[in-house]
């Protein structure tokens, strides 16, 4: 027992979502926790925050003051530091309030705003501390976190998907959406590793799994207004689950005027 | 007792629920001084970051504030947007969703029952600890849960933040054959469900009968899932829409979850509740499975909460075959939806109880304002109570570590699922609630 791998899996600002991505194993679970020893997963049952480890996963985003010291001490008791996820990642769909004023949020609409400690801002964790791995999606899957796993205790680097979804819809032969039948997709500028689900069931891709590698945003947003999109209408569409990703955080912020402005 | 004692228990994470929560207990002289179920979930805003968005966006949106139920919130911004639109999806699409929400229920209640509940009742720290004795169960829990995940594949392409569900319908029909695939799977987990529920009716559950008012929808013929009306054990019986003249949320200075108290009292939402308010809606066939369990229905007893998850995901199995069994592929998985300006309600079943939404939309179809009402914040005044009364009668001259587990296991009981009571107070209903 003393010798297996340590794992541990820590809570953000999130939707519990990417911990299912263990949770959901099935078989799989029993035989991760015989390779490795889960010594923290509160979700789970284990509850040792401060525990010395070799992988922490970590879920969610940086949202209150205390995560910013929370994640310095996790960055300090792991060997390797892994984001999942599009919280963990970009900041999450809670990053638009980012391009908002979220004090004025808290203000206006909270009726005892003293009760709440928030920072303005929601930020992935690499902002904040080294990430040894980022894993993009909302949600990551099983097979995304398994693989991290075995290639972390392997001392392998980790491979990770960058292409574009367009890439993936031609190795599945789907059907363009947006060549096919003019449906705003934004597959062009989006990571693959979901397997293209959305394209498959006829539908546009709504960039979950946050940029590709060098996404032309320019080009798409043309086409996206060629297909009779609205300057604001583009711009939610960069600014929605990885509204902070850099890529998309800035098209979005050329692409028109947010609607919080 | 001889000496006054003055425990201060605070329990730093609550282990085995979703997201994370704190209990703070204050005892003195025997009797419990203060008592708070703190909620420490990071406010993420979800009303306000709906603001602005087109309609059509909310249901990929609002998935994303529970990956275990993101189903259920789906559901509720559908059937909500559909009313102000004026749109009527028809019964392909309704029987749909049936079976969407019967995924959900089967993953949920089946994750809660083996990673969350079951190993506190056998006395077992988690999941993994408690399949080494209890390989079987432990491997019968993980393939219900696989289960309830493929049927929301079925329709939604994954089980977390589903694809296919929009406005109007869903985006995909699945094909004939793939349903096929999906029946055989679910004739073969029957036996496995109704062995579930004979294993949680046989667990040695504590007995503590309380005094509490259950809340669900209610609908004229079925089972509640997507639509009804709101019903209480106590005599409330309103549409959804009139939630908010019965029903007001507070905010407390100990949690960022808001309490919400039907008439001014907590009152408990979910399987239990629902269950009791609906078991003469229950096919014949479990009626008399669950007569023969010994257990009578409605139960006062917190701690059959158990054995209604066992029920509900028998029964939800049931109605999937049913309603799979005589699937035909359409035209069109979805009606066309056009923008217009309005408000809009929709209440649906999702594991935990009753979720509430209510939109209002511009004539462009943005979203002007939102309100969600979740489940556990629901629950949390109905928790308060509970372990109020049951940690009295548990006896609190009761070591600390005993106290602790006894509370995590109420808590525990109730599923909530914290990331979900992650929302803020709109100010308008704040006055009420004041």
């Amino acid at each position: 027992m003393a010798d297996k791998p340590k794992v541990a899996v820590h809570k953000f600002a999130s939707c519990d979502g990417c911990q299912l991505a263990f949770l959901n194993l099935g078989e799989d679970l029993l035989t991760l926790a015989q390779m490795v020893d889960i010594v923290h997963f509160a979700e789970a049952g284990p509850v040792n925050p401060e525990a010395a480890v070799d992988i922490a996963f970590i879920e969610g985003s940086i949202s209150m003051p205390e995560d910013l010291e929370r994640i310095r001490r996790i960055r300090a008791n792991t060997r390797f530091l892994v984001t999942i996820g599009a919280c963990a990642t970009a900041g999450g769909l809670q990053a638009l309030r980012n391009f908002a004023n979220a004090d004025e949020w808290v203000a206006s609409i909270y009726a005892r705003p003293e009760y709440i400690q928030s920072l303005s801002t929601s930020t992935p964790i690499a902002q904040h501390v080294k990430a040894d791995l980022e894993i993009w999606g909302c949600p990551v899957n099983g097979r995304q976190v398994l693989a991290a796993v075995r290639s972390l205790l392997s001392g392998v680097s980790p491979w990770l998907e960058k292409d574009k979804v367009c890439m993936e819809c031609k190795r599945q032969h789907n059907v363009c959406v947006m060549v096919a039948k003019d449906i705003p997709c934004m597959g062009p500028v989006t990571r693959s590793g979901c397997g293209a689900i959305c394209p498959s069931f006829g539908r546009d891709c709504y960039a979950c799994y946050g940029p590709a590698e060098n996404p032309n945003t320019v080009a798409l947003t043309q086409r996206l207004e060629g297909l009779g999109l609205v300057p604001e209408a583009v711009a939610r569409r960069f600014h929605f689950i990885t509204a902070a990703a850099p890529a998309f955080a800035e098209a979005g912020l050329r692409g028109g005027n947010m609607p919080h402005d | 007792m001889t000496e006054p004692r003055h425990i201060p228990i605070q329990v730093p994470v609550l282990a085995r629920v979703e997201g994370e929560g704190t209990l703070e207990l204050r005892v003195h002289d025997g009797v419990i001084e203060d008592l708070r179920l703190r909620i420490f979930e990071p406010p993420r805003m979800f009303e306000k970051l709906l603001e602005g968005r087109e309609y059509s966006e909310v249901p990929d949106m609002v998935a994303r504030i529970c990956g275990i139920c993101p189903v259920a919130y789906q559901m509720s911004a559908v059937h909500a947007i559909e009313s102000i639109l004026g749109v009527e999806p028809g019964p392909w699409v309704r029987n749909m969703r049936r079976v969407f929400y019967c995924g959900e229920w089967i993953q949920s209640h089946s994750l809660h029952i083996h990673m969350l509940a079951a190993p506190d009742l056998l006395g077992y720290s988690s999941v993994v600890e408690m399949a080494r004795k209890f390989s079987e169960e432990v491997r019968r829990g993980l393939r219900l849960q696989a289960l309830g995940n493929d049927i929301i594949r079925l329709l939604g392409a994954r089980s977390v933040h589903p694809v296919g569900a929009r406005v109007g319908g869903f985006h995909h029909a699945p094909k004939p054959k793939q349903v096929n695939l999906l029946l055989e799977k679910l004739h073969a987990a029957l036996p496995d469900a109704e062995d579930l529920l004979r294993w949680t009716a046989s667990l040695e559950l504590p007995s503590d009968d309380q005094d509490f008012i259950c809340v669900a929808l209610r609908h004229a013929r079925e089972y509640p899932m997507n639509e009804g009306r709101l019903v209480s054990s106590h005599g409330l019986d309103i549409p959804a829409d009139q939630f908010e003249t019965r029903f007001a949320e507070q905010q407390v200075p100990h949690s960022t979850a808001l309490h919400c108290l039907l008439d001014g009292s907590p009152y408990l939402v979910g399987p239990l509740a629902r269950l009791n308010l609906n078991f003469d809606h229950l096919p014949d066939s479990i009626r008399t499975l669950v007569d023969n369990l010994g257990i009578g229905f409605p139960s006062r007893n917190m701690h059959h909460s158990v054995v209604a998850r066992a029920i509900e995901i028998v029964f939800a199995i049931r109605e999937a075959i049913r309603l799979l069994e005589a699937y035909r592929e359409p035209q069109l998985a979805y009606v066309n939806t056009m923008p217009r300006a309005g408000t809009g309600v929709g209440c649906t079943e999702a594991p935990r109880g009753i979720l509430w939404h209510r939109y209002e939309l511009g004539a462009e179809g943005l979203v002007i304002r939102a309100r969600i009402v979740p489940p556990t914040s629901q629950n949390q005044s109905r928790m308060e109570d509970d372990l109020r009364q049951s940690l009295q009668s548990f006896g609190l001259n009761q070591h600390e570590d005993a106290l602790r587990h006894f509370g995590e296991r109420v808590i525990r009981n109730y599923d909530p699922c914290i990331s979900c009571a992650t929302h803020f107070l709109d100010l308008r209903i704040s006055r009420q609630g004041s």
